[in-house]
């Protein structure tokens, strides 16, 4: 299901030289062409190779104009059905169509938390360098999820 | 100024290097943080750089999002259940101290996730399930998680990477991390062969070569995607299983700075939903779907007795991964496809007892199941009108991936933990090369045998089964041990066995192919002079799929085969020098194909050393098609010499740590 990028909504990131799509895409797949000498359309973004795209939809969720989809395929999926998404900060919606025609909408969560508000070592104990050669994390069990096992079942010890 | 086939050189100086932004790479980028805080106070400071060659927020296997997490051992369950479990799944050799240590540790990341905003699952008292957002007790605090299956346990994520990354871009801070370098090979000392000194690779975004110099390294750049012809060969050839950015770089660097491998013969063929290869795990164990052949018969009962043939493996509750596609491959190659999960029943079976709500509840889920973490699936069900509840989908195997931290079990031999009785010694055996350490604990926890070069997740042999967050908490193992390291070479100096020029001049070779060579014909792909990294590409998976056991030939092999395969790829990786790079994006492929290569060397090289069979349903041997527990039942490592460009293949012996019995009890 390689992306495409429509013409009427691609705006190229309002003419920075790093799109959103650039930025995101874990495979290198996005480009943005300057000129409009590989597509024909200046400042605006182009899968460079789609069969290589592994339809992670990285670049469709983060587009601040919405303009990236997929269309499933070709060599495999009849033509005429697609899954979009809409990505917000807590919850994604998802807009199933079929081939022919019915509509699945769903909404997930996707965090708990604000976007950003992550304090990585709030509340967390310092580490100490004593234990660095243990079998431990710095906050050793503040998270309650250490298991430290029956000790019987290691037959060699 | 710098321009295309004209880079600037960055050289840079750092204690530590991260190569990778995945699941481990971010344990790390998390752990490391107090430790060096901690080794400040004894006076060492010591700085940390992180080389991604994508955006962290959405790099590695996790990149899509999952809609489980598969390791979560819980506090009813111990770690040499889980031990076991990885053991028997990978056909009785895997390394228990490792698995172990990681069994122990694994739920502590898994805690943070919850806590840093990953939504998971919950059940309240009556069995009912919840999505993770809707503020129910946590599992830090006992909260009951949804498992479907033993280990796993069920999460809204799909946003589980950018919560991953968000942690730890935040703990190493963002002025320490680089993401769109490419790191296409690692430097050994100039003094100590066996030693890292250094890495160097190349900006996919600027005309840059960036040559990094270092004490301590980690190297978790993911699996192996794409040696092997993809069953689907046009545009859905993207739509690999494993992520297709894999590109076997952990292996092939690693082997190549000298580092010892182990079980590179193993492979996983998972079986998934046929062509957008969704995950099936969710089907069988939480909606009790059951797989069947072309006439409805369930073809793990069908073929029950040939579960005898692999004694003890196939007599767990749940028989090995490979063996459960060993019985259905016999459906296959007889002519009783196509294999179905039968969804329908399945479902229909659950609405008995589900009130409406809960329906609506299960279907959202079904699908919840593919839109977290393979949403081709979807595309694939809206476009040949599949409703699960309406209709059943197929089930295929798919082309063979090779990895450490999913069902499978090849990577770096690395040193385990020193608490849980593993060997520290053993008889160097018959072919193990003089300067490899002996025992499973030579030193610092997840080195390899390479001094200051570590890994973790896919990078790690002989163990698998970890997952997204066992692979993050063994990134956090790396992260304290590579500060030991630092703190206790503070005044090691490292130096390249290598000059700048002669590196730079290699990592560009395929630009200069491409500018030297392009105007000697009017069609820009077809030049006697070089080759596309895509053809390549094509060359490398046709030579595995027909000669190394790929779905051209269900799998099988013999020594015949094999050696046919090495010459071709002997002369693959001759004409890998060829490759042309038209323009930084192409470079990036090239040097990915490159590593792919060496990493579809090692596995052939592993298969054709050991003769037996030893994960049917996964690769057949059939000139050995048999299991040989008295001669086999042990480790196959190698080392590849990068100046003579030979593998050494040898044994080395396993051992139980604990008790495999209990499995069959």
């Amino acid at each position: 299901m390689p992306t495409f990028v429509r013409t009427d909504k691609c705006d190229g990131c309002k003419g920075q030289d790093k799109t959103a799509c650039m930025y995101i895409c874990p495979h290198d797949l996005m480009k943005l062409d300057m000129d409009g000498s590989e597509t024909g359309h200046a400042m605006k973004a182009f899968n460079q190779e789609p069969d290589q795209c592994w339809e992670c939809y990285s670049c469709i969720k983060i587009c601040p104009q919405n303009a990236i989809e997929a269309r499933p395929y070709a060599d495999i999926v009849p033509l005429g059905a697609s899954v979009q998404p809409l990505r917000g900060t807590d919850s994604i919606m998802w807009t199933i169509k079929f081939r022919n025609g019915t509509l699945k909408r769903f909404k997930f969560p996707i965090r708990t938390t604000p976007e950003g508000s992550i304090d990585p070592y709030g509340n967390k104990p310092e580490a100490d360098i004593a234990k660095i050669g243990d079998s431990t994390f710095f906050n050793h069990n503040e998270q309650n999820g250490f298991r430290a096992g029956d000790p019987s079942e290691l037959i060699c010890k | 100024m710098a321009e295309f086939g004209n880079p600037d050189v960055v050289e840079e100086e750092v204690d530590i290097l991260i190569i990778g932004g995945g699941m481990a790479a971010c344990g790390t980028a998390y752990e490391i943080g107090p430790w060096i805080e901690a080794a400040k106070k004894e006076g060492v400071d010591i700085s940390v750089k992180l080389v991604d060659k994508a955006a962290m927020d959405r790099s590695g296997a996790v990149a899509q999002g999952l809609s489980a997490i598969n390791t979560y051992i819980g506090p009813e369950q111990d770690p040499a259940d889980y031990t076991r479990m990885v053991s028997n799944d990978l056909m009785g050799i895997t390394r228990d101290d490792l698995a172990y240590d990681l069994g122990r540790s694994v739920d502590e990341s898994v805690h943070l996730f919850e806590e840093w905003g990953l939504p998971i699952w919950k059940k309240d008292e009556n069995g009912e399930r919840f999505d993770g957002a809707k503020g129910m007790t946590s599992l830090k605090d006992g909260g009951t998680p949804v498992r479907s299956g033993k280990w796993q346990i069920m999460i809204n994520g799909e946003s589980y990477k950018w919560i991953v990354a968000e942690a730890a871009k935040k703990a190493l801070g963002v002025d320490n991390i680089q993401e769109r370098i490419f790191i296409v090979k690692l430097v050994n000392d100039k003094k100590d062969k066996n030693r890292i000194a250094g890495a160097v690779g190349f900006s996919t975004r600027d005309d840059k070569v960036v040559v990094y110099k270092f004490k301590a390294c980690l190297l978790v750049a993911g699996g192996c995607v794409n040696i092997f012809r993809p069953r689907s060969v046009g545009e859905g050839q993207g739509r690999a299983w494993y992520p297709v950015w894999n590109a076997g770089s952990t292996y092939s660097m690693a082997a190549e700075a000298g580092a010892e491998l182990t079980l590179m013969e193993n492979r996983f063929v998972p079986t998934r939903f046929k062509d957008g290869y969704g995950p099936v795990g969710a089907w069988f164990l939480l909606f009790k779907s059951q797989a069947t052949n072309g006439v409805g018969e369930v073809y793990m009962v069908r073929n029950k007795e040939m579960l005898d043939d692999y004694p003890p493996y196939g007599h767990a509750a749940v028989p090995a991964s490979c063996l459960r596609n060993h019985l259905m491959l016999k459906e296959m190659k007889e002519g009783r496809g196509p294999i179905w999960m039968d969804t329908v029943t399945a479902l229909a079976n659950l609405r008995e007892t589900l009130s409406p709500r809960e329906v609506k509840h299960l279907e959202a889920e079904a699908w919840e199941d593919f839109l977290d973490m393979c949403i081709g699936q979807c595309g694939i069900w809206a476009g040949e009108n599949i409703e699960p509840e309406k209709k059943n989908s197929e089930l295929m195997p798919t082309e063979p991936y090779l990895l450490g931290s999913h069902s499978g079990c090849c990577g770096i031999w690395v040193s385990g933990p020193d608490d849980v009785g593993a060997p520290t010694e053993e008889a160097l055996g018959e072919g193990i090369p003089e300067h490899l350490p002996s025992g499973w604990n030579w030193g610092y926890r997840s080195m390899t045998t390479v001094q200051g070069l570590f890994t973790a997740g896919d990078g790690v042999g002989a163990s698998g089964h970890k997952f997204s967050s066992g692979s993050h908490a063994e990134g956090r193992m790396c992260a304290k041990s590579m500060v030991k390291f630092v703190m206790d070479n503070k005044d090691w100096v490292p130096e390249l066995d290598t000059s700048v020029d002669e590196l730079v001049e290699e990592i560009y070779r395929p630009v200069r192919n491409f500018l030297e060579h392009k105007d000697y014909t009017t069609a820009i792909d077809v030049n006697p002079n070089y080759i596309t990294p895509r053809m390549l590409q094509f060359r490398l998976q046709k030579i595995m799929d027909e000669y190394v056991a790929g779905v051209a030939t269900y799998y099988t092999t013999n020594e015949h085969m094999l050696d046919l395969a090495e010459q071709k790829l002997e002369m693959l990786k001759e004409d890998s020098l060829k490759m042309r790079a038209k323009d930084l994006h192409e470079l990036l492929r090239a040097w990915e194909n490159y590593h792919r290569i060496l990493t579809a060397e090692a596995h052939m090289k592993h298969i054709q050393f050991r003769e037996e069979s030893r994960y049917p349903g996964f690769y057949y041997r059939m000139d050995k098609n048999f299991v040989d527990e008295e001669n086999w039942k042990c480790f196959v490592n190698s080392v590849y010499d990068k100046e003579t460009k030979k593998w050494t293949c040898f044994k080395r012996a396993h051992k139980d740590l604990v008790d495999k019995s209990k499995l069959f009890k």
